[in-house]
């Protein structure tokens, strides 16, 4: 177990902070990147290679590969937060995957029995999934901030 | 939990961000820890016992009905 002595020139200067700092940018950089790889997989073979199924797999590998950094950097910005924020994390992302759990099936199951009008589409589930990881991350930044 | 970390702290004339620092988490936890809304993790609790010099029952006091 490391412990800093506090001197004047420790004081107020946290390496933790500033690795958080680091991490949260690193995870929005590749968050970012694979948006945009979502958009060009999606959007690609339409307007941009008129539906070469080279390209399309292309794209959809790339797509892939940016999301494994996705996931490796939501990896490190967790590894290296502190125990409450871990424990905010935590709290969000079970709140989030229960209720796409219960919410996906439940869709699912109403476009089944036709209750709702189209196709189920899962787009709708991120939503779901986005917005409730959202919530809850505010609710649990509430009740220990 | 109810702890003595603001008092510690005060009687050093750190601040929260000091303390954060020291211990290597972030600002709010301290805060957080301080208003006795999250109870540290006992790797934590002893890092702050070693920092002060204190033993941990020392500085943290766990109450009835918690």
């Amino acid at each position: 177990m490391k412990i800093t002595l506090m001197n004047e020139s420790t004081k107020s200067r946290n390496p933790f902070e500033a690795r958080s700092c680091r991490n949260t940018r690193l995870l929005m950089v590749w968050t970012f990147a694979w948006v945009l790889t979502v958009a060009l997989s999606t959007f690609g073979p339409r307007f941009l290679w008129d539906y070469n199924t080279g390209l399309s797999a292309l794209a959809i590998l790339l797509n892939i590969g940016i999301g494994i950094g996705m996931i490796w950097a939501n990896k490190v910005f967790l590894r290296d937060s502190d125990e409450m924020q871990r424990k905010i994390q935590l709290d969000s992302m079970a709140v989030a995957l229960g209720v796409t759990l219960v919410g996906g099936i439940a869709y699912s199951t109403m476009d089944q029995v036709n209750l709702i009008s189209g196709d189920a589409e899962i787009g709708f589930l991120i939503m779901l999934m986005a917005i409730s990881y959202i919530i809850a991350l505010l609710v649990g930044r509430k009740r220990y901030l | 939990m109810k702890n003595r970390l603001k008092v510690l702290r005060a009687e050093r004339d750190w601040t929260q961000a000091d303390l954060a620092a020291a211990l290597e988490v972030s600002r709010q936890t301290i805060n957080a820890i301080e208003k006795g809304k999250f109870d540290p993790s006992l790797p934590l609790a002893f890092k702050a016992a070693r920092l002060f010099g204190l033993s941990i029952e020392e500085i943290f006091e766990y109450g009835e009905g918690e």
